[in-house]
């Protein structure tokens, strides 16, 4: 039952997780082409729009038969989530967005007129709004009402997303002469790549055109190392799984020996063993992979309607999810269960059935023979290997060198873990007492019993410490960052990249300017690409001195002093990795369709975005782009000036309030702290696995040997031994079996921690993180671990105190 | 030295099945006594209720003026430690002690300083003619060797009384010979009583007296 509950626990967890990132990408790629629609080619430029001049040129074009010029991003909408906005020309976008713009509302006529907009069903019902209503959105800090002209059916679209005119999303939400999207729908036969190539050509620097489908290539391709650590994750469960099954099974033929025994003298051959334990474990797959694939089903359902499909990780924010079926996948985690279950009890089956039967038929089990020696060159050879392993560039993006030293680590710690407990062991000297001096000889004899129990302590414990440690060292150095990222006293934010609503900089004088602030710096946010295809970065501009910029955690060894004349960047880690730069590295960035050089001042640590940022000087910025809007303002206090302070002159300079967030350091650094914690909660309850898995190895390896050892604890009783004295014989044990399989597995998940966090991470969501061990939790830890394996031993060991005696040598009465 | 009375012992289960009734048995200091009978008659029920390993339906048992039966299981244990030893067919030897501490066992169990215990287990191994497998494994020593090993460990604390079970069982007649002679000759040492349960009659001729159980008790064999 243990071992269809250890097959469906890690079915389950690998069906979960390939459900959840298919229902994700499935829905993300559903939602991108509702918005979409269904054009050819996509010209899409930065996030603050292109100058719309270039469309009468590109519409005019020849091999383009309709070119649907859009505008698309977030409106800001106080009291609520913003609401994703796509605004095209009505007539065009019939082409194009069928769904969205065609038969879906009575008259397309309706939708021109100049604050007229349309609803999805979704957003409908959570802005609680019906046709005739009218939509309070925020643009810059003033109030914008728009009139909701129609609502779609549920059925055209399950998003929640507005449509609106391209002209009125540009007059009334203060987009004026701006583009976001081109759509472009290729006349009849007409090749996709000469017309890109004739796009291309009258594009500026930072507006691309591309393959309908490459915006959700993008979004997997940013998620990709997310849902293949999620993968991988599942699949330490099933290797757990597996493990469960070996543990399970090697009880079972201990339990079975002298059945086994019979059979084979009776005329069974190996292979007839072999294939009889070999069937088991197909039922035992078979029926946990049937639990496993319904568990799964059942777990992914709850995430993603309770986390989304991201599971919170915000990769998929304002994507509405909903579960995505797949039987092949099913099927093929139901196959993989049996695979796991039948690989678990090969080499238990193998033992069994490669063992001679007469001294399983004899009485006396306990006389058995030295186990033959294994060999310690493999262990030592995987351990070597992990090195140059974990030393591998990303292959595709993906750490694969990463997982291949972690299992390296681990599978040389396993092989090696009898020989090292062992040698802890012959070291120890003899004790005294006679239930301490028997439980130190038994263990001695290090059999597979104890290999089974320290292996099992191995697995769970050195992850558990790899996984606290990389945790520790992430939580250890985010606080670090949050000190150093959050100089100022109080944060205003009128709008994330992209919104509607932003400070002008008659506002931004305006706050300057109130009593409560002594000093501010203004941030304005954008995306751009630096590169065709690749995801777009943020780019900061931020007032500050270029000589000494403040609030930036530059990494040490990547930031230089420049002799330059070119204006500076700073850029995060990730951007560093994916672009190939560097300090003293020069990089075109698009601003205002013109690329201008900019030199790489320094490479900086930035926990908030994982594909890339760039910092520049804010007066810098608005001399090439003329956008003087800023997004975030950082605001010191004056003397004896408070926030709530702030706030209330912010309203009143405003004229309402809610038109801006004002935070304060600390609720800003307590709510990211929490967000981590609660992003890693999941990480606790499967450690909390690992620990029973632990407990339960140790419970299987002691449970075999107390069946092996009747006899002896029978004999035991009958000289005088009591039961608690047996109780304390197999304390003793368990706590000598627990403390070198702890000390084991600390040094071991140590080691896995370094590949976590300095290659895994690293190269999974490029962001460095210094070690942090977090030193009390793991004693904590690890004493009540060997607590819990003494425990365990003794309660695993309850049979041999409190049967009769006499059972233990009544072959003999 | 053991005064057995009117014991009975019923096993229950499905069909309820007497072994012993109104047995009674008298032993006397250092006497020898072989008790033979058929397959399933309660020979070995009736040494595990004399070793206070099984507890009687009803009935006494007494050893050295102490009530065995009236005994709990902690206290049965401890008068295990100090006064009885045990002989099996299997020898049960611990297998990852060597000769010398499997026969120290007792003496380890009884708080015996561990040079005392070790000058002992010389000397008892000496006379056994095991002193020069004191430092090995028993899974190295021969079957007659393994079995007086147990010999050894049976008597090393001096128990007052020796309960032995098909000890040559598992030997040839050579080595189930100078088991035997070993036996008889380290209990007459040592002052022991002993009782030797066996199928064997040449087993039971080393005995000072043998006694057959049946269905209606102990008997003198022969009568």
């Amino acid at each position: 039952m243990l071992a269809v509950f250890g097959v469906a626990l890690g079915v389950a967890l690998g069906v979960a997780v390939h459900l959840i990132n298919a229902s994700a990408i499935s829905e993300f790629t559903l939602a991108a082409r509702t918005l979409s629609g269904d054009p050819d080619l996509v010209i899409r430029g930065p996030l603050q729009g292109f100058d719309e001049a270039i469309y009468p040129e590109i519409a005019q074009l020849a091999g383009i038969e309709v070119a649907s010029p859009a505008l698309e991003f977030d409106v800001r909408v106080p009291g609520h989530r913003p609401l994703h906005l796509l605004a095209a020309d009505a007539f065009h976008a019939l082409r194009i967005h069928p769904a969205l713009f065609g038969n879906e509302f009575a008259d397309v006529h309706a939708l021109l007129e100049s604050d007229a907009i349309v609803l999805s069903h979704a957003a409908a019902e959570e802005l609680g709004l019906k046709s005739g209503d009218h939509l309070k959105t925020q643009v810059g800090t003033q109030s914008v009402a728009l009139r909701v002209i129609a609502v779609l059916p549920a059925a055209a679209s399950a998003q929640r997303i507005a449509m609106a005119d391209i002209a009125t999303a540009q007059w009334r939400l203060q987009r004026l002469g701006l583009l976001d999207r081109i759509d472009i729908r290729l006349a009849p036969g007409a090749d996709p790549a000469d017309v890109a190539a004739k796009i291309a050509a009258l594009l500026p620097p930072g507006v691309q055109v591309s393959a309908a489908d490459a915006q959700t290539r993008e979004a997997e391709g940013m998620t990709r190392a997310y849902r293949v650590n999620l993968n991988m994750l599942a699949l330490v469960a099933l290797f757990t799984g597996s493990f469960l099954v070996f543990a399970t099974q090697a009880l079972t033929i201990v339990q079975r020996r002298g059945e086994i025994a019979i059979l084979r003298v009776l005329g069974l051959t190996r292979a007839g063993v072999m294939r009889i334990l070999l069937a088991e474990a197909l039922f035992i797959g078979a029926a946990g992979s049937a639990f496993g694939v319904a568990i799964g089903f059942v777990l992914a359902r709850i995430a993603v309607e309770r986390f989304g499909a991201d599971l919170g990780a915000g990769y998929f924010s304002g994507v509405t999810t909903q579960l995505h079926h797949d039987p092949i996948a099913l099927a093929a985690y139901f196959v993989l269960g049996i695979a796991v279950a039948v690989a678990g009890c090969a080499l238990p089956a193998w033992t069994a059935a490669v063992s001679d039967p007469a001294p399983a038929l004899k009485a006396a089990t306990a006389l058995e023979t030295a186990g033959s020696a294994r060999p310690w060159w493999p262990g030592v050879a995987l351990l070597a290997a992990s090195v140059p392993l974990a030393l591998l560039p990303a292959f595709d993006d993906l750490p694969l060198g990463g997982y291949a030293a972690v299992a390296a680590l681990l599978a040389g710690a396993l092989w090696l873990a009898p020989a090292v407990a062992e040698n802890v062991l012959q070291r120890l000297p003899s004790p005294r007492d006679a239930v301490a001096l028997i439980a130190v000889h038994q263990l001695r004899g290090a059999n597979s019993q104890l290999g089974i129990s320290i292996s099992a302590i191995v697995v769970s414990f050195s992850l558990m410490v790899a996984m606290l440690i990389m945790i520790g060292s992430f939580r250890g150095s985010l606080e670090d960052w949050l000190r150093d990222i959050l100089p100022a006293d109080a944060y205003v934010r009128a709008g994330g990249a992209g919104q509607s609503s932003f400070l002008d900089a008659a506002t931004l004088r305006a706050v300057g300017a109130l009593p409560a602030v002594a000093r501010i710096a203004a941030v304005r946010i954008q995306e751009l690409r630096l590169q065709p295809g690749r995801v777009p970065v943020t780019l900061l501009a931020r007032d500050m001195d270029p000589a000494q910029p403040e609030a930036l955690p530059l990494l040490l060894g990547r930031s230089l002093p420049l002799r330059t004349d070119l204006p500076l960047v700073w850029i995060s880690e990730a951007a560093a990795d994916l672009y190939g730069l560097s300090a003293g590295s020069e990089v075109n960035i698009a601003l205002s369709g013109r690329d201008v050089r900019h030199a790489v001042a320094g490479v900086w640590r930035d926990y908030t975005r994982q594909n890339g940022t760039l910092l520049i000087e804010r007066a810098h910025y608005v001399a090439l782009t003329g956008d003087e809007r800023v997004n975030d303002v950082w605001v010191w206090l004056g003397p004896g000036k408070s926030v709530a302070m702030l706030s209330e002159e912010l309203n009143r300079a405003l004229g309402g309030a809610g038109l801006v967030d004002v935070r304060d350091t600390a609720s800003i650094r307590n709510a990211s702290l929490l967000l981590f914690d609660r992003t890693f909660a999941i990480t606790y309850l499967l450690e909390a696995v690992a620990v029973v898995i632990g407990l339960f190895g140790i419970s299987v390896g002691f449970s075999s040997q107390v069946l092996a050892r009747r006899a002896e604890f029978g004999m035991l009783r009958h000289v005088g031994v009591t039961r608690g004295q047996i109780a304390a014989l197999l304390g003793i044990e368990g706590l000598l079996a627990g403390s070198i399989g702890i000390a084991y597995g600390l040094v071991t998940g140590a080691a896995i921690s370094v590949v976590l966090i300095h290659v895994i991470n690293r190269q999974s969501f490029h962001w460095s993180m210094d070690l942090h061990v977090p030193v009390l939790p793991l004693v904590l830890v690890s004493v009540v671990l060997v607590l819990a394996a003494t425990a365990t031993a003794m309660l695993s060991g309850r049979r041999a105190m409190t049967g009769q005696p006499i059972a233990g040598v009544k072959d003999d009465w | 030295m053991l005064t057995v009375r009117n014991l009975t012992k019923t096993y229950a289960g499905a069909t309820e099945r007497r072994v012993l009734r109104s047995l009674d048995l008298d032993l006397g200091a250092g006497e020898y006594v072989a008790i033979m009978g058929e397959s399933g008659i309660g020979k070995s029920t009736l040494l595990n209720l004399i070793a206070g390993l099984d507890t009687p339906e009803s009935g006494s048992i007494t050893i050295d003026g102490i009530a065995v039966s009236a005994l709990d299981d902690y206290e049965r244990t401890l008068f295990r430690r100090r006064g009885i030893g045990f002989i099996f067919q299997a020898f049960h030897l611990l297998p990852r002690l060597s000769v010398t501490q499997n026969v120290a066992l007792p003496l380890y169990l009884l708080g015996i300083a561990r040079d005392e215990a070790s000058e002992r287990v010389h000397v008892m191994l000496e006379r056994l003619r095991l002193a020069d497998r004191a430092d090995d494994l028993p899974r190295s020593l021969s079957s007659g060797q393994m079995q007086r090993a147990a010999i050894a460990r049976a008597l090393i604390h001096g128990p007052r009384l020796v309960l032995a079970d098909e000890p040559t069982g598992n030997l040839d007649p050579e080595n189930a010979a100078l088991v035997l002679d070993l036996l008889r000759s380290e209990l007459a040492a040592t002052g022991a009583a002993a009782i030797l349960v066996t199928h064997s009659h040449t087993a039971a001729a080393t005995a000072q007296r043998v006694l057959l159980l049946s269905a209606s008790g102990l008997q003198p064999a022969g009568n």
